[in-house]
């Protein structure tokens, strides 16, 4: 049975013209599985990520026939309610650490404080329950990172506080939001193990957004390609290769291979796909 | 506080130890802490200085007269020391102010140190409820407004902070004394105090709420309170405006960071959200307006210490300027200038001890 079940979810802001939708009926069902989402910028898969937390900001106005948790009609669900879902049973880590982690509260702190919004600890055992998920993300050191500001410690490693801060309470979905795009390169990889093997290892699900298409293909089984707040493509990891979208086909075909013998890599050519 | 990497032992018979080490440190931050201000303070009495030079009051003339002959004149301006060259002249004038000697009152005819210790108090004794209730009504109104912004509760919170800036202090205060006063007989009128009571209070600090429970004197120290809550209640409504206003547009810029989601995300209490995740870095900001708020106050409101016989410096300054009396002038603005400068080090200090990042 699948975990969560998303069913014509649309996201819309108001403008000028009357409202725009941004994500215009989305529908997905996510078990306990990796499931990517890939699009452009603007392709509204952040916002379906945060229309799963019921966190769309105002002015914007999300709607959906069906949205649910483990049996649990998010629709239905008070603010209240959904602050004890958020964080212990569905979380989210989010894109740049530099903006995402509060920049005047020690690291350990928010950490413990994501703990202590959903279990009654004593303090001593939230210290411990600190260290140990610090440890878990491969933080060396963890007594001393825990009393560092946000702004002494490198994106990596503050992707890596973040990490442990969505996974310390235990939940058992997690939306991704481009965790890896504001980091470099060479620390991407280290990043994105470490979400893999933690998901893995606790049997949670993963819902991984991200503009990289490779990125995605390797770390999840299930792949969704939105495009204008729709999706417009939904495959296994493994055949990517055989897309049928003109629009995925763009993208794959604008990939620089390893053995490049064209001397101009593609442009996506939209009007194939959205008739403009 | 310990460092991060484990340093190899120091050698015994080093002496510095880590205490030993922080002490200096914040010694040589005090050190260079008062140099700053005082170096501060030396550029304000130039600058008194020299508007006393530029302004086209002769000093001589108000002493002498304008029917003294060339000979009383002349004689009367080498004693007061005004043909030396003038960089002469501001040195002796720097050690007067530091020796505590600002000059006689023409028009109180009192030496001005003495005339601002008993105005500057009266003052203070106001600005300081003034910006008290600014403080405590403007920040939760400013931070209600913006958690809900948009609704009614907004808009009131915005029409009463800008009617803080329509209304005029003199009409404001002339309602309140006409309302609460002459109608309601709820407070009492202008003045510091009723006349019976004047002189019955030995002053100590100046401050006649703190010197009347000093004496023990409940009597007095009741009416002062009587005739302090209107004046100051006025005034922290012109400081509420303000700092709510300012208030809410931190707050609304804060609401839209991403680690306010991230706060949502991990199912943070939204009072918590509020008043821990947002307020926590909006305090620097709001610790500078609270800052020149409560320097605006001190500086004294003409309009509110007129309209309530307000024995305050505005007032003071006033009448000196009308009287063209430059050493009562130039001695209130010395106050007024050094009542900035010590609130401004004063909110570098705390900004440095509420933001991790500028601690250094």
């Amino acid at each position: 049975m699948a975990m969560l079940e998303l069913e014509n979810l649309r996201v819309s802001f108001p403008s000028a013209e009357g409202p725009v939708d941004v994500v215009k009926g989305i529908s997905l069902s996510l078990g306990r599985e990796r499931l990517g989402i890939v699009g452009e910028s603007g392709s509204g898969k952040s916002l379906t990520g945060r229309a799963i937390l019921k966190l769309i900001n105002r002015p914007g106005v999300m709607h959906a026939d069906r949205l649910e948790f483990d049996g649990i009609d998010l629709l239905s669900q008070s603010e209240r309610q959904m602050r004890h879902l958020r964080g212990a049973r569905l979380s989210m880590v989010m894109q740049d650490p530099k903006f995402s982690l509060h920049p005047v509260m020690r690291v350990g702190d928010q950490i413990a404080e994501a703990l202590r919004c959903h279990e009654r600890l004593r303090r001593r055992d939230v210290k411990a329950r600190v260290i140990e998920m610090l440890e878990k993300v491969r933080i060396n050191e963890p007594e001393a990172v825990a009393r560092l500001y946000p702004h002494q410690i490198s994106g990596g490693m503050g992707q890596r506080v973040m990490i442990a801060m969505m996974l310390i309470p235990k939940p058992d979905l997690l939306i991704a939001d481009e965790p890896t795009s504001a980091l470099d390169v060479s620390v991407q990889a280290t990043v994105l193990d470490l979400i893999d093997s933690l998901v893995t290892d606790n049997g949670m699900g993963l819902m991984l957004i991200s503009h990289d298409l490779n990125l995605v293909a390797r770390y999840c089984d299930r792949i969704l390609v939105m495009n204008a707040g729709e999706v417009v493509e939904e495959c296994a990891a493994g055949q990517l290769q055989q897309a049928t979208h003109p629009y995925t086909q763009g993208l794959l075909a604008a990939v620089p291979q390893m053995v490049e013998d064209r001397d101009e890599l593609p442009v996506l050519d939209r009007s194939r796909w959205s008739g403009t | 506080m310990s460092s991060p990497t484990a340093k190899p032992p120091v050698p015994a018979g080093n002496v510095t130890t880590r205490s030993e080490a922080r002490w200096l440190f914040i010694s040589r931050k005090l050190l260079g802490f008062l140099f700053v201000v005082a170096l501060t303070f030396l550029a304000l009495l130039a600058v008194t200085f020299f508007i006393g030079r530029i302004i086209p009051i002769d000093p001589v003339l108000s002493i002498v007269g304008d029917r003294a002959s060339n000979e009383v004149y002349e004689a009367a301006r080498i004693a007061m020391g005004l043909d030396r060259p003038l960089p002469v002249q501001f040195f002796s004038y720097v050690g007067d102010v530091l020796s505590g000697d600002l000059g006689r009152s023409v028009s109180t005819n009192r030496e001005v140190i003495s005339d601002l210790a008993r105005v500057f108090p009266a003052t203070l004794e106001m600005a300081t409820i003034g910006i008290i209730i600014g403080v405590l009504i403007g920040v939760p109104m400013g931070v209600f407004a913006a958690s809900h912004q948009g609704s009614w509760v907004d808009h009131i919170i915005r029409m009463l902070a800008l009617s803080g800036y329509a209304v005029p202090a003199f009409w404001l205060g002339l309602v309140g004394l006409a309302l609460f006063y002459a109608n309601l007989g709820w407070v009492a009128g202008p003045g510091r105090m009723d006349v019976y009571f004047e002189g019955l209070i030995e002053p100590v600090t100046g401050l006649l709420l703190v010197d009347s429970l000093l004496a023990g004197d409940t009597d007095v120290f009741w009416n002062a309170v009587s005739h302090i809550v209107l004046p100051a209640l006025i005034l922290g409504f012109f400081a509420l405006a303000y700092i709510a206003r300012m208030t809410r547009s931190f707050m609304l810029d804060q609401l839209s960071q991403e680690y306010i989601t991230t706060a949502r995300v991990k199912g943070v209490p939204g009072w918590r959200v509020l008043w821990v995740h947002a307020f926590l870095p909006i305090r620097v900001q709001l610790i500078t307006v609270i800052g020149l708020s409560y320097a605006g106050l001190l500086e004294g409101s003409v309009m509110i210490e007129t309209v309530f016989s307000w024995p305050g410096i505005g007032n003071y300054l006033t009448v000196a300027l009308l009287n063209a009396d430059m050493n009562a002038v130039l001695g209130a603005t010395l106050v007024i200038g050094m009542v900035f400068i010590i609130i401004n080090k004063l909110s570098d200090v705390l900004y440095g001890l509420l933001d991790p990042r500028s601690a250094r």
